[in-house]
């Protein structure tokens, strides 16, 4: 295991936080616009640039392009194999979104779910960032 | 015609994200993060074919999961892409050649069982 720089580390953590934030905002924002847009599952590009004319599913797709960019600067810092269980925790925060802003019905049954998820975040949490040898510059 | 979906949600993602981080770390790490370097990895990411790759198939899975979520709540929509955590792992294992500790096993397998339990 190599050791790390802890400012980069703070950083990949900075990133992986506004990935998590910006995965739950724009979530939330696209599901309220795809259920004011209605029932669609259509080969036609036409009903699909539809969607387009909703606030809510066009402030989603902004989020989650911010969400996009940010997410591969975080891939060219960290593992996959890190990335993909921390981020997971998303779930959790649109779960805990849905119960308090939509007020959502959370059985037990899901409760359970929101915390294996976070028990799941946080022992990947405990792992090095990276575990991979940075590329030499001069490949680059 | 959900399920399916969520086939083609769950491959897509999987192969996306293993082609994405590949393309990354080839391209380099992102060192500062002003919208300045920012842009510039944008711009090259267009000469990346991994990336780009990766991106078209994380695209399919996109309009997939539109579908899905006009046919479906969001809480059965975005948890059925629980498989991925699982495929992901393995293959950041065998392709990416990532350390995969005990750790992160436990952690993908936990994140995967929640995520299939936020269904109920």
């Amino acid at each position: 295991m190599k050791s790390e720089n802890p400012i980069e580390v703070h950083t990949t953590w900075a990133l992986t936080l506004v990935v998590i934030m910006t995965n739950v905002l724009g979530n939330l924002s696209l599901s309220r616009g795809m259920h004011q847009v209605g029932k669609i599952v259509s080969a036609s590009p036409l009903d699909y640039v539809r969607v387009f004319a909703n606030p809510w599913t066009v402030a989603g797709v902004c989020i989650l392009v911010v969400w996009m960019i940010i997410d591969l600067a975080l891939l060219s810092r960290a593992d996959l194999s890190f990335v993909m269980p921390v981020t997971a925790s998303a779930y959790v925060l649109i779960a805990i979104a849905g119960r308090f802003l939509l007020h959502d019905h959370i059985s037990g049954v899901r409760w359970t779910g929101i915390v294996v998820i976070t028990l799941g975040a946080v022992l990947v949490g405990e792992t090095p960032v990276r575990t991979t040898k940075r590329r030499p510059e001069h490949l680059r | 015609m959900k399920w399916i979906l969520v086939g083609i949600i769950g491959i897509c993602n999987t192969l996306g994200e293993v082609l994405i981080t590949a393309g990354m770390k080839r391209q380099g790490e992102v060192e500062k993060l002003d919208p300045q370097s920012l842009g510039h990895m944008v711009v090259r990411i267009f000469r990346n074919p991994l990336v780009l790759g990766g991106q078209a198939v994380l695209a399919v899975s996109f309009f997939a999961l539109l579908s899905l979520l006009s046919i479906s709540n969001v809480s059965f929509a975005v948890p059925a892409t629980a498989i991925s955590y699982l495929l992901e792992t393995l293959l950041a294992k065998l392709v990416l050649k990532e350390d995969v500790a005990w750790r992160r096993w436990a952690g993908a397998t936990l994140v995967t069982c929640g995520v299939a339990l936020l269904q109920w």
